[in-house]
């Protein structure tokens, strides 16, 4: 029989640990805001600005025309006019430019007379993730430079063709793509971090082996060390919802209601697993690095989050099916930018429920409170 | 015939290869403060783990009030109460929070609380420190503090591992006015000590030794049954007069204990004989008393004779 | 030889005082012993003697060493043994000795020789390779003092170190800190264990930061406050609640299977005593007068200086 009054005993006794544990409290509440902060405005995959180098030998007004639309994107800034070829090695190796546009003589000429006139882009490739965007963007612009000049005048082919030396990766997504991508990966550092620690100290200081001499039933230990992380992660899925949406104008353009079900379903899975590793682990230590590597990474790395799956390699593509971060940022990216609702997230609601019994169901059946 | 509080029938537990505590069978009387006495390793954590349902048996039972801690040993912790000898409670909560948690843990019914907290205050004088981390607490108020969350549910069975250890003697003293003062409710007391002089107080002591019982009676009993005759015996160089005696033929065994030796010798008469032994070397100060054995002397006696 | 000096020695943490204006010396191959509740500030003394924490006020020195300006050379000349384990349980016990030999500079050439001597010392011979964990208390404690005194410093601060050990192996210890202190090692060490206090030469007892006695425990004995009565009777429990509060008695405990009753005059003493036994129905098999063990000794003296210790 379980006791109210003993989970809720536990759950008591959790909260009054957590106020005082600072260490517990910055990751929960600090972190995450960290992490929006940097994600929204540090870190944004959208370039702007990008010092560029030109190397105009042809000095026509039509070269300068193309020159001229890179700044005008505001995607580039022109840093450099280079005259000599050698001087480009230079800024390309020391990172001074990340874009060095190349106009070969008779560009003009060749435009005007109805030929494929040629620009070379040459892009710094280190940064692969920079580079393709540069590419892109730069593709876009000769692009519609292209279009003008067949529409004042020259041959239906795009006259204007770019070609390009750095292979291509895949593409990154912007902030709106990231806010609802956070959501999953703050729940599984709640997971992950915290609850993980949670069972695992009790072994190491000793007081489980009190704990286990009275009558609490070791169901009414878990879920009752569940509640606290499961409202702290609740209320860290509103916020950075909320902030995501007010601040950095994230479109929310479905169910709140649903959102705050489905999230509820996977956090309370991710604590499950949390708690299940610290049961078996019985040492802080050890608890937190197998949920760095069995929960946080997964849900950083493959789930989509950082890297679109599309383009992994097939064998991990294979493994995202295990990683169930990956469910559930569809679930957000759809409630948030697409509208969509439990139609079209059946599978994926479903999924949840999965991982919130298997979540619970591994914590309760592995974790014992008598020693050994 | 009363039931018995306690009933342990070939309690075993093994770690691996290793035995620890080895098919180990007493009984416990209602109301008994019953003692295990032992060096470390001997098997009284482990024994009283198993008693408190913490740790399970490999094999044997133990009965308390009625119900079998290896069929069902949840059961059983609704009328017990263990301390552990490391200290098990939360040292950041405070010492309020500590005992409502134990209050909440085996549902003590809210309008009793404040009766009982105000006695247990009393009795530990823990009052004052209500509002303070209990890590913060010296290492007597830490035990009773630990003591206090083990009565708070009112158990009539206490088991106790090391209750005193590493506490000085005055909390020492206060720790025990409570325990005693449990006995003499009715309380069924099961405690485990290295301090030889507790045991004395017992009403019944069992002597372990590497998992198993070696001796198991009343203080006064096991001192009866001590071989041979005890001596105190000063001396202004303890240690020589104790290297000097181990030579007579007459001294079974010589120990130090604190300002004296204890001497064990075969019969009344050898006092003399033992006097003479060190006076005869120039020794000052030679005093030969005889005296009644105390709990450590039996102790000593047994331990000795099982390693041969 | 003065081996360990303290004068005024005060440590503080914000207002909390733990170690107050602390004076005392201990000469060479001395067994010093320091006695007081937990929280007296005992190990804090220990601490600020052996250049780990450094003191408020005060000034203090080891083996010569200033312990404010020349602590690392003071931790080359003592060895320590910490309440808190310190050796690795997942080392063998050659391991670990290994180890220490090389951690507190043992000269190459020594190393074999002192190694022999702690595993003969501690008795611990044939049990050189195995895992120190799997060791009984009692043995890693030998260990443990082995390894503390491998580089054979002249000063050894022990601190509880025989906490929980039967009463064979702690005798064995003690002889082996005896042994120890004839060969002209100094030892400072604390404890729990009264009958220990005994085996000191001179004793420190410390409550509340203050040093409020030092002498040798014969003296200390002695010096002791009200006369002390040993009463037996059946029921010890009950005998020490009828006796507390009794007119001219100034405090009653249990003691072994008696209860010590301090009294302000012996013979009004032993009247009080038979009258408050009396009324609660108890017999007393014997009264006698009796010189004051040195936990009756601690406790008046904790008692006079103001009740109850620093909690």
């Amino acid at each position: 029989m379980l006791s109210r009054t003993r989970l809720l005993a536990v759950s008591r006794k959790e909260v009054l640990q957590l106020r005082r544990d600072t260490r517990s409290l910055v990751l929960a509440f600090l972190l995450p805001v960290l992490l929006l902060v940097l994600f929204g405005y540090a870190i944004t995959w959208d370039v702007n600005d990008v010092p560029t180098a030109v190397l105009d030998r042809d000095r026509t007004s039509r070269s300068r025309e193309l020159v001229e639309a890179f700044p005008a994107s505001g995607y580039f800034t022109i840093t450099e006019r280079v005259e000599r070829p050698a001087e480009i090695d230079r800024l390309l190796d020391r990172s001074a430019v990340r874009l060095v546009l190349v106009i070969p003589p008779g560009f003009a000429a060749d435009l005007d007379a109805g030929r494929p006139a040629r620009l070379q882009a040459l892009v710094d490739g280190s940064d692969a993730n920079t580079a393709t965007i540069v590419l892109g963007y730069t593709r876009g612009i000769v692009q519609s430079f292209s279009v003008d000049a067949v529409v004042n005048g020259a041959t239906v082919r795009p006259p204007v063709e770019a070609r390009s030396r750095v292979w291509y990766n895949e593409e990154l997504e912007s902030k709106n793509m990231i806010v609802p991508g956070l959501v999953a990966v703050i729940m599984m550092i709640i997971a992950a971090m915290l609850t993980s620690l949670t069972i695992a100290r009790e072994w190491e200081r000793g007081t489980m082996e009190q704990l286990a001499s009275t009558p609490v039933h070791r169901v009414e230990v878990v879920l009752g060390k569940l509640l606290p992380y499961l409202a702290i992660g609740m209320i860290d899925v509103g916020v950075v919802s909320v902030v995501g949406v007010l601040l950095f104008d994230v479109p929310f353009r479905g169910n709140a209601a649903l959102l705050a079900v489905l999230s509820l379903a996977f956090l309370t899975g991710a604590l499950g697993l949390g708690m299940f590793i610290s049961a078996v682990a019985r040492s802080q230590l050890l608890a937190t690095q197998i949920a760095m590597v069995a929960t946080f990474l997964p849900a950083f790395l493959l789930s989509g989050f950082m890297f679109s799956i599309d383009v992994m390699p097939r064998v991990l593509q294979a493994i995202t099916y295990l990683v169930p971060a990956r469910y559930f940022l569809v679930v957000t990216r759809g409630i948030f930018l697409k509208g969509v609702g439990v139609e079209v997230l059946r599978v994926q609601g479903l999924l949840m429920i999965a991982f919130l019994v298997l979540g619970l169901f591994l914590a309760t059946r592995v974790f014992r409170k008598e020693i050994q | 015939m009363t039931q018995h509080a306690v009933r342990v029938e070939g309690l075993t537990r093994r770690f691996g290869a290793s035995v620890a505590v080895d098919g180990i069978a007493f009984t416990v009387a209602p109301g008994e403060l019953f003692g295990l006495v032992g060096p470390d390793g001997a098997g009284k954590t482990t024994t009283l783990r198993m008693l408190a349902g913490v740790l399970r048996p490999s094999e044997g039972d133990a009965v308390l009030e009625g119900v079998s801690v290896a069929r069902e040993p949840e059961r059983v912790k609704h009328s017990i109460a263990y301390m552990s000898q490391r200290f098990g409670l939360y040292a950041d909560l405070t010492v309020l929070e500590n005992l409502s948690f134990y209050a909440d843990l085996y549902e003590v019914p809210r309008d009793e609380r404040p009766g009982r907290l105000e006695r247990l205050f009393r009795f530990s004088n823990l009052a004052p420190f209500r509002d303070r981390l209990a890590g913060q607490l010296s290492g007597g108020m830490k035990q009773k503090l630990g003591l206090s969350c083990a009565l708070i549910h009112q158990p009539r069975i206490l088991l106790l591992d090391e209750p005193t250890l590493g506490v000085d003697p005055i909390s020492r003293r206060d720790l025990w006015l409570i325990v005693h003062e449990m006995v003499a409710e009715g309380v069924t007391v099961v405690v485990s000590t290295s301090y030889l002089d507790e045991a004395e107080r017992f009403d019944r002591v069992a002597f372990l030794h590497e998992g198993r019982i070696v001796a198991l009676d009343t203080p006064a009993a096991l001192r009866g049954a001590a071989g041979g005759v005890i001596f105190a015996v000063a001396a202004a160089d303890l240690r020589g007069a104790r290297d000097r005696l181990r030579r007579i033929a007459e001294v079974r065994r010589a120990t130090v204990f604190g300002d004296r030796l204890h001497v064990v010798a075969g019969s009344a008469d050898d006092g003399d004989r033992i006097a003479r032994a060190l006076t005869d070397e120039g020794m000052d100060g030679v005093e030969v008393r005889r005296i009644e054995p105390t709990l450590e002397d039996v102790f000593i006696d047994h331990v000795t004779a099982k390693a041969g | 030889m003065t081996a360990v000096v303290a004068e005024d020695l005060t440590k503080t943490f914000g207002d909390f005082i733990a170690v107050d204006r602390v004076t005392f010396t201990v000469e060479s191959g001395e067994i010093f012993g320091f006695l007081g509740p937990n929280g007296a500030g005992k190990t804090t003394t220990i601490k600020m003697m052996a250049g780990l924490v450094p003191p408020t006020s005060g000034r203090g020195a080891v083996a010569g060493h200033d312990i404010r300006t020349e602590s690392a050379a003071i931790k080359r000349s003592i060895g320590y043994m910490s309440q808190l384990f310190s050796l690795y349980g997942d080392l063998t016990v050659e391991e670990n000795i290994a180890f220490f030999s090389r951690l507190y500079g043992v000269p190459r050439p020594r190393r074999a020789a002192r190694r022999d001597w702690v595993l003969k010392t501690a008795g611990l011979g044939d049990q050189r390779r195995r895992l120190t964990a799997d060791l009984p208390l009692g043995w890693k404690q030998r260990l443990a003092l082995g390894c503390a005194v491998l580089h054979e410093p002249p000063i050894l601060f022990l601190d509880e170190p025989t906490s929980g050990v039967d009463p064979i192996t702690r005798r064995r210890f003690w002889d082996l800190i005896n042994r120890l202190a004839d060969g002209g090692t100094t030892v400072f060490v604390t404890t729990h264990y009264m009958e220990e206090a005994e085996y000191c030469h001179r004793l420190a007892l410390m409550n509340r930061g203050r040093l409020i006695a030092l002498d040798a425990p014969s003296s200390l004995r002695g010096a002791a406050g009200e006369p002390l009565l040993e009463v037996e009777t059946d029921d010890p429990a009950r005998t020490v609640a009828a006796l507390r509060g009794a007119p001219g008695v100034v405090d009653a405990a249990m003691f072994g299977r008696a209860v010590h009753v301090a009294v302000q005059d012996p013979r009004a003493g032993r009247a009080a005593v038979a009258a408050a036994l009396g009324e609660h129905g108890l017999t007393a098999t014997r009264v006698a007068e009796v010189a004051p063990t040195l936990e009756d000794v601690f406790v008046a003296l904790v008692r006079a200086e103001g009740g109850a210790p620093v909690e």
